[in-house]
């Protein structure tokens, strides 16, 4: 088993793959948006059937997630031996 | 007979043999617990009840319903897992003690007073702190001292609510409560620190990721979720709930975002994931009343498998530091492939438990017009996909290449890991098991085309998120450090200021001792000024002075005795 590290090349680590994986993920991302043009939404909430409604508040939520928690780092943020 | 011993109590008892045994007999029997115990609940028929005579009080051991049936067939399937997991060690403490705790909390799920739960509550704090102990480091040693204060202050809590609520109601039941006395109030705020709610939380992030390895696996399964139980059973449709739960969901995955250790990270996503349960015990429906239960049951085991995959990383590789790993699918592709299913599971991707478990809230959050909360619990999806689904696997098994390589992880942990994955997409794949489980008749279907394109639009596009911030390097880096918390008061300030007003009552005493001194010292001084032999009273008489002076005296005196 501990071999397998020493194995000269796993697919992930070949040239363009990692692009791939990006090209595959935006193909689907499109697919899904564009599934909601094809059927009927019924939601609860009237905002919820514009299309791409999901898409749109997971993409900015996920930005803001990250954009807040990184300006609290600083204010959270010490040494590994702080309570040490 | 067996039907009248609290469920439970095969765990509790049996546990006290495992020290006898040896071997794969040893194994053998602590997997053959938590078997006889499903086994024997799944006889009890429901509506089952066994009391006892105690001291006056009549104490209900055992009362089956579909509430406390789920939680336990869930907990059992914890117990064997985590055992499984665990075989590959020695340490007896940690065998018997994992029974034990196992068992109070199974056992306190079917108690039906309040007495009862107590007993089972604290039982479940003392027994589960040797899950942490058991690490043998300073740190896990204070870590767990610091449990084990908050975990039985839970309990003591418990108790005093309980006294005021019996001389309020006369009645020791454990049913629904609702917030209406001091009593009641103590006892939610009981349940409120072992479910980790905000501000009372700070045990958890600070405990669990410094148990061993095989520990976390075991406290990651009952503690918070016999609290969420109680909450269910005592407090369903207090209203105040929803806004906690909803803060629980969205507050924990900032810090998740930022912190390092990845059982942390965990930790941290495990709070967020009990807000959801939080919030649909507060809605207080029937579905989301249903909705917790199944979210109850789904996520013991996800977050089981992460932990466990986890644990395994840590076994393998001495760290589970975000900023020290990367690159371990090549050494360790089992592990990841499991992990990434937990991962899948714990974001709610279609066709994994967590969405057949979750839809079933927020569905309940929506129809019962909790608009504000309905987005918070949107954005807290998305937000753990980001950190638990992707930043756990990503950072332990991909991103840039540590240049560690390790041996996969022993057999036992695969197995126990392999089979957490498997139930993780049997109940996502066919979610009519567990439905037929939960306390109410589910009239609801997950897979509709709306919930499963607005779930994939919403998970996908975090991920696209993820990689977008990536390329543009907005993403936060693993860094070695700590992020302060709750904790941060009782560890830091708290002490610091105990310090501080310690050296000014030091400094105050030096002063007033000096002070003291000085006034001293100047009457000393001023004494000697005069009666020192330099001074104008110290000066000695010559022997021939007070020879005249003294028959000067008795002159005197002879003069006065005659006259």
């Amino acid at each position: 088993m501990s071999e397998e590290g020493s194995r000269p090349s796993h697919w992930l680590e070949r040239p363009g793959s990692v692009n791939k994986i990006i090209r595959s993920l935006a193909l689907v991302c499109a697919l899904v948006v564009v599934a909601d043009f094809f059927y009927e939404k019924h939601g609860h909430y009237s905002w919820e059937n514009s299309p791409g409604f999901y898409a749109l508040f997971g993409f900015v939520s996920c930005v803001v997630l990250v954009l807040a928690a990184t300006q609290l780092r600083r204010i959270l943020k010490r040494d590994e031996d702080y309570y040490d | 007979m067996i039907e009248a011993a609290p469920p439970g109590m095969i765990m509790i008892l049996g546990a006290l043999l495992v020290p006898l045994l040896s071997g794969w007999v040893r194994q053998a029997y602590m997997l053959a617990l938590p078997v006889l115990g499903f086994i024997q609940v799944a006889m009890l028929p429901l509506g089952f009840v066994s009391s006892v005579e105690m001291f006056g009080y009549e104490l209900t051991l055992v009362r089956v319903d579909e509430l406390s049936r789920v939680f336990a067939y869930v907990f059992y399937i914890a117990s064997f897992l985590s055992i499984v997991y665990a075989l590959h060690i020695k340490d007896t403490i940690q065998f018997v003690s994992g029974l034990i705790y196992a068992g109070a909390a199974i056992a306190a799920l079917f108690v039906g007073d309040l007495i009862s739960l107590f007993v089972f509550w604290e039982l479940t704090a003392v027994a589960s702190l040797f899950q942490i102990w058991a690490r043998r480091t300073e740190r896990s040693y204070k870590a767990g001292l610091r449990y084990l204060i908050i975990q039985v202050g839970s309990g003591v809590l418990l108790l005093a609510g309980t006294i005021l609520h019996f001389a309020d109601t006369g009645s020791l039941e454990f049913g629904a409560l609702g917030l209406v006395s001091t009593g009641t109030t103590l006892i939610f705020l009981a349940f409120g620190i072992k479910a980790a709610f905000p501000l009372l939380h700070g045990w958890l992030q600070d405990a669990y990721p410094e148990a061993t390895v095989t520990g976390t696996v075991f406290l990651s399964a009952f503690t918070t979720k016999l609290a969420i139980y109680a909450l269910a059973r005592g407090f369903p449709g207090t209203e105040i709930l929803v806004p906690i739960g909803a803060v629980m969901t969205a507050f924990p995955i900032f810090y998740a975002v930022i912190e390092n250790d990845l059982r942390r990270v965990l930790a941290y996503s495990l709070n967020n994931q009990l807000g959801f349960m939080v919030v649909g015990i507060g809605i207080g429906t029937e579905m989301s009343l249903n909705g917790t239960a199944a979210h109850a049951f789904s996520h013991v085991i996800y977050k089981g498998l992460l932990f466990m995959s986890m644990g395994a990383v840590l076994y393998r590789t001495g760290t589970v530091k975000g900023s020290e790993l990367g690159g371990l699918y090549k050494s360790m592709p089992w592990t990841a492939t499991f992990c990434m299913i937990g991962a899948a599971s714990i974001s709610a991707f279609p066709l994994f438990s967590g969405f057949i478990s979750k839809s079933l809230i927020l569905t309940a959050a929506a129809e019962n017009h909790y608009t504000l909360t309905f987005l918070v619990l949107l954005f807290a999806s998305a937000g753990v996909f980001h950190h638990s689904g992707i930043k756990i696997p990503y950072f332990a098994f991909y991103a840039h290449d540590s240049g560690i390589r390790c041996e996969e992880a022993p057999l036992n942990m695969l197995v126990a890991m392999g089979c957490a994955a498997f139930l993780c997409i049997a109940l996502g794949v066919a979610p009519g098991f567990l439905y037929a489980l939960l306390p109410y008749p589910v009239d609801f279907e997950p897979y509709t085309t709306s919930h499963v394109v607005n779930q994939l639009q919403l998970l996908l596009f975090s991920a696209a998120a993820f990689v977008f911030l990536q390329k543009t390097g907005l993403y936060p880096a693993e860094l070695k450090s700590v992020n302060i918390d709750v904790d941060w008061l009782y560890r830091k300030v708290l002490p610091t200021a105990v310090r501080r007003i310690g050296d000014q009552v030091g400094r105050l005493k030096a002063r007033m001792q000096t002070k003291a001194l000085e006034t001293v010292g100047f009457a000393v001084r001023y004494i000697e000024g005069h009666h020192a032999p330099t001074g104008a009273l110290g000066d000695p008489w010559s022997i021939g002075a007070t020879a005249l002076w003294a028959a000067v005296l008795l002159i005197a005196y002879l003069l006065m005795a005659h006259r």
